[in-house]
C-alpha cells in the first residue's frame, strides 16, 4: 500500500523570523518528490515539521490520513538528515536501533540489519564502530538505518549534500532501488538541480515560506510557469 | 589494629558506593529526564523551578544534610521506627541526600550535550519516552560516567553527614573520614595524615578504574 503526503496550509515562526507561511503541498503516494529552493527557504523546517520532530505554529500534515503526530514510531516515516548523525556503537547496532524498538527478535534483526548495509555498499563494516567512519559512509549508514525499517514515506534532508561523487551515486542508486522494491512515497529536499532531475519524478520549487509551483521534473525545469521557478532553475537567485 | 584499620576502610568504601549507586538510580534517569524535558518543551517554569533546586542543592552543607536525616530517623522522627540511626543506612541515606544532586546536575548537563541531531536521528527512528531517555543516556555515558565518579568523590570523601548521622562508633559506623576528624581531636596528627594517605589511595584506584572505563568509551 502507498501512502500520500498532504501538507496544508502550514505556517512557523521562530521568533520574529517568519519561516514558512502557509504552505500546501501534495505528494501523490508511490511518487518521488524533489522539493528545491535556496537556502533558507524553509526546506529543512518544512521536511521536519512533515517527519514529526517539529510542530507547526498553525496547519496540518496529513500522511496516509494520518494528522499530525509525535515521533514516527507507528506513522510509518523514515527521516534522514543533511548531516549524518550516527549513535556511539556499532554500524550493525546502528541500523539495528529502529528494528530492536519495535520488539523485532535478534535473528531476524541481526538478517534485516545486514541486508540494509549491503544496500548502501556497507555490508563488510559491520562491526565498524560508526563514529570512526567517513562522512559518505557514515550518510549511508543513516539511509540504511531508516530504510531497514522499510517506512512507506521517507523523508530525505540535503542527505548527500557535501559528499563525494561516489557517495553521491551510491545514495542515490540506493535511494532508486529503495524505492522500486518499496512503493514508497519519498519527498527529497535538495538544492542540487542535478539531483532532482536524476531521482525525482515531480519536483517543486519553495520560495518565501510558500510553494510557488510543482510539476512533473521535465516541466518544472524545462518550462516553469513560474518566473521566480524560472529564475531558479536558470541560476538567477531570485533573493 | 590492622584488622580495624581494614574494616574502617570497608565500611567507607560501602556507605560510599551504596550511596553512589542509589544516588546514581535516582539521579540520572532525573537528569536525563530534565533535559530531554527542557528540550522538547523549552524553558518553562516548572523546569527551572526544578533544576533550580537540584543546583542549589549541589552546594547543600553536608552538615545540614545529616542535620534533616538526623532529624528523619531520630527515635521522634518520621521514620524513626526504622531504626537507622547511629547505622551504616542512616549513613547511606544521608549520603544519598548529598550525591543525588549532583549525579543529577552532571547528567543533566552532559545529556543536554548529546547533539540534537542524534536526539532527532532516535526520535525520526520512533524512540520516545523510556526508550529515548536510555538511549540518550547510553551516548552521554561518558559524561554520564563522569558524574557517577564525582557523585562517589563527594561520597567518600564526605564526613558532616556521616559523623551527625552514623556517630563516629568504634566497630560500627566509623569511616575514614570521622576517624580522621578523631584523630585530629586527639592531637594524633601522624595517624590521622596516614589515614588521609590510605583514603587518597583508595579513592586513586577507585577512579584509575573509572577512568579506564571512560577511556574505553572513548576510543
Amino acid at each position: 500500500m502507498t501512502v500520500p503526503i498532504d501538507v496544508r496550509s502550514i505556517r512557523k515562526a521562530f521568533g520574529e523570523k517568519r519561516v514558512l507561511e502557509g504552505v500546501d503541498l501534495a505528494v501523490e503516494a508511490g511518487e518521488t518528490f524533489a522539493l528545491v529552493g535556496p537556502s533558507g527557504a524553509g526546506k529543512t523546517t518544512l521536511l521536519r515539521i512533515v517527519a514529526g520532530l517539529e510542530a507547526p505554529d498553525e496547519g496540518e500534515v496529513r500522511i496516509g490520513g494520518d494528522g499530525n503526530g509525535e515521533g514516527s514510531l507507528g506513522r510509518d516515516i523514515g527521516f534522514v538528515a543533511q548531516r549524518p548523525a550516527v549513535f556511539r556503537r556499532s554500524a550493525l547496532e546502528n541500523v539495528a536501533f529502529g528494528l530492536r524498538l519495535r520488539g523485532i527478535e535478534d535473528d531476524r534483526v541481526e538478517r534485516d540489519a545486514l541486508a540494509a548495509l549491503d544496500l548502501v555498499g556497507l555490508a563488510d563494516l559491520p562491526d565498524a564502530k560508526a563514529w570512526t567512519l567517513s562522512a559518505g559512509e557514515a550518510q549511508r549508514l543513516c539511509f540504511a538505518r531508516a530504510a531497514v525499517l522499510q517506512p512507506k514515506v521517507l523523508l530525505l534532508d540535503e542527505f548527500t549534500a557535501n559528499l563525494d561523487p561516489a557517495n553521491v551515486g551510491l545514495l542515490e542508486r540506493a535511494l532508486i532501488s529503495y524505492h522500486k522494491e518499496n512503493q514508497a512515497t519519498i519527498l527529497i529536499v535538495t538544492h542540487n538541480l542535478f539531483q532532482a532531475k536524476r531521482v525525482a519524478s515531480r519536483a517543486g520549487f519553495l520560495f518565501g515560506g510558500r510553494v510557488v509551483e510543482t510539476a512533473d521534473v521535465r516541466t518544472f525545469f524545462s518550462d516553469p510557469k513560474d518566473e521566480r521557478t524560472r529564475g531558479f532553475v536558470n541560476g538567477e537567485m531570485p533573493y | 589494629m590492622v584488622d580495624e584499620l581494614l574494616g574502617i576502610a570497608g565500611l567507607s568504601l560501602y556507605v560510599a558506593a551504596a550511596s553512589t549507586a542509589i544516588a546514581s538510580l535516582l539521579g540520572i534517569p532525573l537528569g536525563a529526564f530534565l533535559a530531554l524535558r527542557e528540550e522538547a518543551r523549552g524553558r518553562r517554569p516548572s523546569l527551572t523551578i526544578a533544576k533550580a533546586v537540584v543546583f542549589t542543592m549541589y552546594g547543600m552543607p553536608p552538615v545540614l544534610a545529616g542535620l534533616l536525616v538526623y532529624l528523619l530517623i531520630s527515635k521522634e522522627g518520621p521514620l524513626g521506627a526504622l531504626g537507622l540511626l547511629f547505622t551504616p543506612g542512616g549513613m547511606i541515606l544521608a549520603q544519598v541526600l548529598i550525591v543525588t544532586p549532583i549525579v543529577t546536575g552532571v547528567t543533566y548537563s552532559a545529556v543536554s550535550s548529546v547533539g540534537r541531531d542524534v536526539k532527532d536521528a532516535a526520535r525520526s527512528l520512533g524512540a520516545k519516552g523510556w526508550p529515548l531517555t536510555a538511549m540518550v543516556v547510553e551516548e552521554a555515558r561518558l559524561g554520564v560516567l563522569t558524574a557517577v565518579m564525582v557523585g562517589f568523590g563527594r561520597a567518600i570523601s564526605e564526613v558532616g553527614a556521616v559523623l551527625i548521622v552514623g556517630g563516629n562508633i568504634r566497630g560500627s559506623t566509623r569511616t575514614l573520614t570521622t576517624s580522621i576528624v578523631l584523630e585530629t581531636g586527639r592531637g594524633n596528627f601522624a595517624e590521622a595524615v596516614g589515614l588521609g594517605a590510605f583514603l587518597l589511595v583508595i579513592a586513586f584506584g577507585i577512579f584509575l578504574v573509572l577512568r579506564r572505563m571512560q577511556e574505553r568509551g572513548y576510543r
